[in-house]
């Protein structure tokens, strides 16, 4: 028997190797695509059926609703060219003509009527959108107008109509979630269009030469979902992927220093805060220095304005965030609608912070278990460590436990005795996805909010909170937020840390309007001129 | 023989029913979902509602019993997060782990009997000893690191090959699969040798520890002695012997290796039911888990029956042994 030299097999292999690389790597260079790597997959590719970032950022590429949000979540015409109240009750809406689906039909007023029909009513829906479909009736005017009327006077409109995508009447509307993930349904009028979807490994999308809005940089885009920060970055450097959402904070340095990627950062809607046990004379988690029962402090303003000073939030981000977060005085960071001019954040004052706690007459401070996440924001559990280490320093005794979010905030809400919050004094997080403070203000502040988990309630805030919300008139809707925010933030509602940053990793040439929102989109991204 | 096999069948369903208990009182344990699905902004109304769709206000005994009941009819749950039969979600990312698991097989064969053999037989010689240095290492680096290291090194520095995600796929009998694409092929290298790599380690030290013992058997020296060619004693003689318990152990190694994939999945962003699992079990998406779990029973239960028979094949005593129960 006589065998091929080994030698010669290895050459061949290599010349092979070598030859269909090439060939490989030409293929790509022609085809002018963009492929993303990002950390989160969608789970479905039907914009009604759960909203969520991933699947509202696929949608926002696919879709358009009919109004858009810019990268900083200002409201820009999308479907709709303008939009007024024409009574107390009654916005209307003007549509764009013109505007053709992925199919080749026309976009009327039809599609928009049985978008939001469909969108709230999804089947088994783990999120539904009827939160932003509410009570709004729509009635079409003719078609290119339609009236949307509530029952009361409701200044978010056009907040709440930019979270509806619009889908096809003749082949949308009346579509499972199934059929839209394979792609039977996915008829959009947006910047993409959808070729195919496997979950767990790529979309693919085409660009829609036609868009009303300027085709896209790209022909074709992949989005692959990588989960793990460390094999996300490798495979930007590696040139696997072009650009990448999530930079992990250890790596940006790195980053910066790399002449093939450029970094495209902003400040997003996310403001990371304490949240603190505001209901209970007796608080789970908060003891005397011996173990004793005591009177739950955090009821005292003294005491929760000594926890904000004790905090320095420079040092958190300087040596948790690597510098990557903007210090927080309030609940949206500056430019906001509805933010407030006089709120700045809170000094670092240790010694503040003791002559206030022994004012409450807690001098030899208290003991308290904190709770958080340890895998929702960006270094959670080493943000609450080092709060815990600042409080320790003014004498009150914190130690921390973290969990996955998956258990925490099931008990941050209800895990306490007749579904009260578990917890004492708690980490947490907000982006608004309004874009505007009434978000953060109704979730978080006001007694009825869903998401106010330290159960904190001021029936003088709840009031003006409640005006602003029944305020249609912008400025003076504006002014209303600001003061409610500035009342409760003075009043120790909540203690803010920090905003968080957003980081976009991309290969040199490319460029991304960084998005408060934390969406990567697909249509902003651009190529820098030669 | 058949009696042994209805016998180890009996045995597999009781595994399977109180695996089913247990994993389902388990997984619904860890709390309520709800949190996790709805929108942070979302209305008491809103929380109602899911709770409502998904049964989460329901004891827990209710809706074990309507899980058995699905179960008997095939059906082991729709995923709360996908809205798609948690069976179809698994099936459509097996064969994407199944290929990977092949692969790292194929690998710990190929690479680790081959240098077994050679260190076995040639205990003193230097590249011996860099075999067994090589398989410590193997043994000793977690998977993860060793991953991350392996992208590092062929993705980033040398750029030889793609650093995650799986290739262009082909579609063979209705089912999707990588290795028959050049792109496939350079994209299932890397995380099929990081899976394999601590199986390669193994079945170098089982097989050269086998060949150390049979080297000095009697009948490897009586065929020597009879004249026959190394590689007939060898291949023949020697191999079919040390191989019993270097199949037992790959077939057990096989099931955690499709079984537990999960990390080299995860660096990898292979698509395949390891990264599934993660995912469901960090968004709460019970039926997925359940499923999974369900399905790895059944699996380990099927596999452990065809090592058995293989074991069979090998070694006709094990044969004997089952008729004349």
């Amino acid at each position: 028997m006589t065998r091929p030299p080994f030698a010669q097999v290895l050459l061949a292999g290599a010349a092979l190797l070598s030859l269909s690389m090439s060939a490989s790597g030409l293929e790509l260079a022609e085809e002018n695509t963009l492929t993303i790597g990002l950390s989160s997959e969608a789970t479905a590719v039907d914009p009604h059926f759960h909203t969520l970032t991933p699947n509202n950022q696929i949608a926002a590429m696919i879709f358009d609703a009919l109004v858009n949000q810019d990268e900083t979540q200002q409201l820009i015409p999308g479907l709709a060219t303008e939009w007024k109240p024409v009574d107390d009750l009654t916005w209307e809406f003007k549509l764009r003509e013109g505007v053709k689906f992925h199919d080749g039909t026309d976009f009327t007023a039809d599609d928009v009527l049985c978008s939001f029909e469909r969108a709230p009513n999804v089947p088994n829906s783990p999120a539904s959108f009827a939160l932003y479909v509410g009570n709004k009736k729509v009635t079409k005017v003719d078609d290119h107008t339609v009236h949307f009327s509530t029952p009361e006077p409701y200044p978010l409109m056009a907040n709440d109509v930019s979270n509806i995508a619009i889908v096809s009447d003749e082949t949308g509307c009346n579509a499972t979630t199934e059929e839209f993930n394979s792609g039977k349904a996915t008829t959009g009028t947006g910047p993409w269009k959808f070729v195919e979807f496997i979950p767990g490994d790529r979309i693919v999308l085409d660009a829609n030469k036609d868009y009303w809005d300027g085709a896209p940089a790209f022909d074709k885009l992949v989005l692959k979902p990588i989960k793990s920060g460390p094999s996300r970055v490798a495979a930007l450097l590696a040139g696997d992927v072009d650009m990448i959402n999530d930079v992990p904070t250890t790596d940006i340095q790195r980053l910066e220093g790399d002449d093939n990627v450029t970094l495209a950062q902003g400040s997003s809607n996310r403001v990371i805060y304490l949240h603190l046990d505001q209901f209970r004379e007796d608080s789970p988690h908060i003891t005397a220095k011996d173990g004793s029962k005591i009177k739950n402090p955090l009821l005292d303003l003294k005491v929760r304005q000594a926890i904000s000073k004790a905090i320095s939030r420079e040092a958190i981000r300087d040596r948790v965030m690597e510098g990557q977060s903007i210090l927080a005085g309030q609940l949206l960071p500056k430019g906001f609608f509805g933010v407030s001019e006089n709120l700045k954040p809170v000094e670092y004052d240790p010694e503040g912070a003791k002559a206030l706690l022994a004012e409450a007459g807690l001098p030899d401070g208290f003991k308290v278990l904190m709770h958080g996440p340890n895998d929702r924001y960006i270094n959670d559990a080493r943000i609450l460590e080092a709060v815990a280490q600042m409080l320790n320093r003014v004498g009150i005794e914190a130690s921390v436990e973290t969990m996955p979010r998956s258990v925490y905030f099931t008990r941050a809400s209800q895990g306490g005795p007749g579904e009260t919050p578990e917890f004492s004094l708690i980490l947490v997080g907000w982006g608004a996805g309004s874009g505007e403070a009434s978000s953060p203000l109704r979730s978080l502040i006001h007694s009825d909010g869903p998401a106010n988990r330290g159960r904190y309630s001021n029936p003088e805030v709840d009031a003006v909170i409640n005006e602003a919300m029944a305020a249609v008139d912008d400025d003076k809707r504006q002014e209303l937020l600001a003061k409610a925010t500035e009342m409760a933030i003075n009043d120790g509602a909540i203690i803010p840390i920090h905003y968080q940053v957003n980081t976009w990793g991309l290969k040199k040439g490319l460029s991304y309007e960084p998005r408060t929102d934390e969406y990567t989109l697909g249509q902003s991204v651009t190529r820098d001129a030669d | 023989m058949t009696v042994t096999i209805i016998r180890r069948l009996m045995q597999s369903l009781l595994v399977v029913v109180a695996m089913s208990l247990i994993v389902f009182v388990g997984v619904s344990s860890i709390g309520d979902p709800t949190y996790m699905f709805v929108s942070p902004d979302a209305t008491h109304e809103e929380i109602a509602r899911v709770k409502e769709t998904f049964g989460f206000n329901r004891p827990i005994w209710e809706r074990y019993v309507y899980f058995v009941e699905g179960a008997l009819s095939g059906d082991l749950g729709k995923s709360y997060m996908f809205n798609q039969s948690a069976m179809h979600l698994i099936l459509q990312r097996l064969p994407a782990t199944l290929e990977l698991a092949f692969a790292a097989l194929f690998l710990a064969v190929f690479l680790g009997i081959p240098l077994g053999l050679y260190s076995g037989l040639k205990p003193d010689s230097p590249f011996s000893k860099l075999i067994m240095t090589g398989s410590i290492v193997g043994f000793s680096l977690p998977t993860f690191w060793v991953g991350i290291m392996l992208i590092l090194i062929f993705a980033v520095m040398l750029g030889w090959l793609p650093s995650t995600g799986r290739g262009d796929t082909v579609e063979v009998l209705g089912i999707r699969v990588s290795f028959l694409t050049w792109d496939g092929l350079r994209h299932l290298i890397l995380p099929a040798f990081n899976l394999a790599l601590l199986k390669i380690s193994l079945v170098i030290r089982l097989t050269r520890a086998g060949v150390r013992e049979a080297v000095h058997m009697d009948y490897i020296k009586f065929a020597r002695a009879k004249g026959l060619a190394p590689s007939r004693i060898v291949g023949v003689h020697l191999l079919k012997n040390i191989l019993i318990p270097v199949v037992t152990v790959l077939g057990l190694e096989f099931g955690s290796l499709i079984a537990f994939s999960v990390v080299t999945e995860t660096i990898f962003a292979w698509p395949g039911m390891g990264k599934l699992l993660i995912e469901s079990i960090q968004t709460l998406d019970r039926p997925v888990i359940v499923a999974y779990l369900m399905l790895i029973v059944f699996l380990f239960v099927i596999i452990n029956l065809i090592v058995d028979l293989i074991y069979a094949m090998l070694d006709p005593r094990v044969r004997l042994a089952g008729r004349r129960r």
